[in-house]
């Protein structure tokens, strides 16, 4: 199907959002059962950010993104071939849910358009960790997968000195990647607490992740890395010019920082959908069933966006949450779907073998997490840590309120980057825990929409319910 | 502030960063451009009037806002670039004109 924003379907049995692992995944398994599906992304190509790019890069040479990373390859293949409709550089940013089917709305172009989905799927993947350090918002600091974006997409490397700052799989990745390609790094300053990780070791010692670590490790040899990093800043005036921290000093002219990822949540938030604080994983996760579907009948998550899994158990999941759309669409039967689902689980089991291990291990360090005094908390509205903090003896007892009286989480952003933040510090200062101190409200549009967009969209059924209130 | 790997042989396309003439690769976002070409701060920000450059290339941070061909708040990492385009600082808030 093309992607020309005209042919957005006015009805479709599954809108899926995201066309990442999860997102394809279920997208195939549905048009094979003569399911019709729509998959909106907002990205220029398919594969979501872990496999951004892989069908343009001019970075062709397999030694420099690996073997994991080429990997996507066939699942894109799979895609191309299935039918199902995709609707690339398509932002989604209301979905309206009522009773038997969703209103969902997307702009492509500066053209909004609105249509029914008997179901939808939210597979909004990851997004990184804020790592609300003092100077990160200076110009040429930016996250480790940021620059592994532009690595993927357009063979960028950082010029000059460089620094990775942080903890998590991806930014000692980020530095093989790197070595292999001829970049030089001046240090990796490693933020991780320490050996968190034993009682997991076990379970990732059997897992293919042990092997990769080896791999990794190994590829790094000769790199410059500080260990138990504490007091981390970047420094400048303007921009970017050193990278501090307790015992160190160095002339940077990028600083790459990474504490690993978090679900992209927002439009399941807008939606409706209820979170839950997930403790092992330090972040909020829509709440789901067995089969992904929600506390909003109707409307499912997979992959990333439904709690940190990596590539291949977004897949898994995908799968696990199609079998069941199909099922609720008269598209498969129960016994069809049990077999089925017997044999992906299995799957997802063998790939999440490992992860808690890794999440132990590159767990950030709370003072990486709860920030103090000038550090920029808000990067769009500039509200400061202190600030945050002296809202919170005011009596600010949730996130909302801190919108309430510092416009914290209200930029354009929509507190994408402050909102673990803020809800780790009210939990630390009122010694709760963020399950019961929540998240930010978050409303529709979850992306800007211009005026224009709005008073432009093509008049019907599922654009009124979007834009009118319930 | 980045450089190109000589793996990059896609067509190049050229357009404008405040005025002055820069030279992109055929797929690159307007984000990636720029940084290719040493910029790296692409607008001030309304609340403090700080400089600020691209931090997420993701289209989750909206730290690369830039005015293309006229229009303010455009992310610069999520569109692509193309011939003669002119992309300017952003500076402030976008004024109603």
């Amino acid at each position: 199907m093309s992607a020309l924003p005209g042919l957005i379907p006015g009805v479709v049995d599954v809108a899926i959002v995201g066309a990442g692992p999860a997102g394809m995944a279920a997208a195939i398994v549905l048009a094979r059962v003569g399911v019709t599906v729509a998959v909106f992304d907002e990205g220029p190509t398919l594969g979501g950010q872990i496999y951004r790019g892989i069908a343009a890069t001019p970075l062709k040479r397999d030694t420099v993104l690996g073997k994991d990373y080429w990997r996507g390859s066939k699942q894109l293949e799979e895609f191309q071939a299935s039918g199902a409709g995709y609707f690339n550089r398509s932002n989604v940013w209301a979905i309206q849910s009522g009773g038997e089917d969703h209103a969902v709305a997307a702009s492509r172009d500066g053209q909004a358009q609105a249509l029914t989905a008997r179901r939808v799927l939210i597979a909004t993947g990851a997004m990184e960790r804020p790592f609300p350090i003092p100077g990160w918002t200076l110009p040429g600091v930016l996250g480790a997968g940021a620059a592994q974006i532009a690595l993927k997409t357009s063979a960028l490397v950082p010029e000059g000195k460089i620094a990775l700052a942080g903890t998590g799989p991806l930014l000692y990745l980020l530095a093989s990647q790197y070595i292999s390609a001829g970049v030089a790094i001046e240090v990796l300053l490693d933020t991780s607490t320490g050996w968190r990780g034993l009682t997991a070791l076990p379970g990732f010692l059997l897992s293919p992740y042990a092997r990769k670590g080896v791999a990794l490790r190994s590829s790094l040899r000769g790199l410059r890395i500080e260990r138990g990093v504490t007091g981390l800043r970047a420094l400048g005036d303007g921009r970017l010019k050193r990278v501090a921290w307790h015992g160190g000093e160095l002339a940077v002219d990028c600083l790459l920082l990474h504490q690993g990822v978090a679900p992209n949540l927002n439009l399941a938030r807008a939606t409706g959908c209820a979170l839950d604080w997930d403790e092992e994983r330090l972040a909020f996760a829509p709440r789901s069933n067995r089969w992904g579907e929600t506390s909003v009948p109707g409307i499912f998550v997979a992959g990333d966006g439904a709690g940190i899994v990596g590539a291949e158990a977004s897949v898994a999941q995908g799968r696990v949450a199609a079998l069941q759309l199909a099922v609720q669409l008269g598209a498969m039967k129960d016994s069809v779907r049990d077999a089925a689902a017997m044999m992906v689980r299995r799957q997802l089991r063998k790939a999440l073998r490992g992860r808690r291990f890794l999440d132990r291990y590159f767990r950030p360090a709370d003072e990486c997490l709860v920030p103090s005094g000038d550090t920029i908390v808000c990067r769009c509205e500039e509200v400061t840590a202190g600030q945050v903090e002296d809202a919170i003896a005011q009596g600010a007892i949730g996130p909302n309120q801190t919108k309430a009286y510092l416009r914290c989480g209200m930029g354009p952003c929509q507190g994408r980057y402050c909102g673990l933040t803020v809800s780790a510090m009210i939990a630390a200062a009122t010694g709760r825990s963020p399950q019961q101190v929540g998240y930010f409200r978050l409303r529709s549009p979850v992306k800007p929409v211009t005026l224009g967009e709005l008073a432009s969209m093509p008049s019907n059924d599922a654009a009124r319910r979007v834009v009118e209130p319930a | 502030m980045f450089r190109r790997l000589p793996d990059d042989q896609r067509a190049i396309v050229r357009l404008s960063f405040d005025g002055r003439a820069i030279e992109a690769r055929e797929g690159d976002s307007v984000a990636a451009a720029l940084l290719a070409n040493g910029i790296v701060q692409f607008r001030t920000t309304p609340a403090g009037n700080n400089p600020r450059g691209p931090f997420c290339l993701m289209g989750t941070c909206f730290d690369c806002l830039v005015n293309i061909d006229g229009a303010a708040n455009r992310q610069a990492c999520m569109i692509p670039v193309s011939a003669g385009m002119a992309v300017q600082t952003q500076h402030g808030k976008k004024s109603i004109t």
